[in-house]
């Protein structure tokens, strides 16, 4: 697989890294020249210094033929038009965003961006993992569309606690794909009940997900 | 008319004192607090600290309620995206970006946004006179803005 990454900061680095070592075919695009140099002593020439934004270093670049093009600047702004640029001009199949600002990861779908990434949003989730359960934790958003995976704990204090799955009062648009327990997931029916320690795997509309957390929520 | 404009540079500065004078409410968003010095005195409209590309900087700038928003700040790409959010989320009838990048400038206008391009605005208009001897279609508003001291 042919892989650019635009941006030769650390996270940028260490993908890199990891591409060239899992034998992928790999460009880095660094703008600055000073970070340039320091990355392609390690890299060699893995890395290319240029604006990942500009159609002629795109092509340069081979952009045409990428079969994925990550932008991880630290600049939202920057992500998007690299991302929309290789689509528009390029017709790269597969674009993936990283983003600061979480809200901006709607924006980008909208707009045309295959994937985002929004580290603020992940560590959000983690830290709402420790405080209770009953969390609604995105796992995956599907490609087109507006679907999300997502998995729900059930702890102690769960409302849905021994009841089953035909009397929960799901929103629409959500559909219980698994119910994973002791390890070992179980297609549900309607008669399934729910333990704790269960792993609740959803299907959902992204804009009905906080529905969901009315369901599951334990009321911390 | 409501009037939001992204960036306080010569070219936001300079629209916003116009506008403002005509009679307009306008908004001008920069980064930097000392950005808005080119205001001058006459200048009363609202002032917003902040980033542009950032929904709840816009919407403190009455984005909502905007006829027009002009994104004139220094970068191409943050005016792209301001301008896509603008019409994308907010829903602003009339979006203007300015992008000094030819083939950004005509590749977002293909997408729908009004993108001006003064690199190539200025570079032709130059190129024409120095063939022809004469200006182009484009008026010179600096008598305006000296004479009325806007």
């Amino acid at each position: 697989m042919y892989v650019i990454i635009v941006g030769g900061g650390n996270i940028g680095y260490y993908l890199a890294k990891q591409l060239v070592a899992a034998k992928h075919e790999v460009l880095l695009l660094e703008k600055d020249r000073l970070r340039y140099r320091t990355v392609s002593e390690e890299l060699g020439e893995v890395v290319m210094q240029g604006d990942g934004c500009e159609v002629a270093q795109q092509t340069e670049a081979g952009f045409g033929r990428a079969d994925a093009v990550v932008a991880v600047t630290g600049s939202d702004d920057d992500n998007l038009v690299v991302c929309q640029m290789a689509k528009l001009e390029h017709n790269v199949p597969r674009t993936i965003s990283r983003v600061n600002d979480p809200r901006n990861e709607k924006l980008f779908h909208k707009l045309g961006v295959d994937a985002t990434v929004s580290s603020t949003k992940i560590i959000y989730n983690l830290i709402e993992q420790e405080v209770g359960g009953g969390e609604v934790i995105p796992l995956a958003a599907l490609n087109r569309g507006n679907i999300e995976i997502v998995e729900v704990e059930i702890g102690a204090r769960s409302p849905v606690l021994d009841g089953d799955i035909k009397s929960l009062q799901l929103p629409s648009e959500a559909l219980i794909i698994s119910v994973i327990r002791g390890g070992h997931a179980i297609l549900p029916t309607g008669e399934t009940t729910f333990a704790v320690g269960d792993s609740v795997v959803i299907l959902v509309n992204a804009d009905r997900e906080h529905e969901l957390r009315h369901v599951f929520s334990e009321g911390v | 008319m409501n009037v939001v404009i992204l960036g306080c540079g010569r070219v936001g500065s300079t629209l916003a004192r116009m506008m403002y004078k005509d009679g307009h409410t306008v908004t001008v968003i920069d980064l930097q607090s000392e950005a808005f010095r080119r205001l001058g005195t006459k200048y009363k409209g609202q002032r917003i600290v902040g980033n542009g590309i950032d929904e709840d900087v816009l919407r403190r700038a009455g984005i909502e309620n905007a006829d027009i928003f002009v994104s004139v700040s220094q970068g191409d790409n943050r005016n792209i995206m301001a301008a896509q959010i603008a019409r994308h989320v907010f829903g602003v009838k009339n979006v203007i970006a300015r992008i000094y990048d030819p083939i950004r400038a005509d590749r977002y206008r293909q997408l729908g946004l009004v993108t001006l391009c003064t690199t190539t605005i200025a570079s032709g208009l130059i190129r024409d006179f120095a063939a022809n001897g004469e200006w182009g279609l484009a008026k010179d508003y600096s008598q305006e803005y000296i004479t009325h001291a806007v």
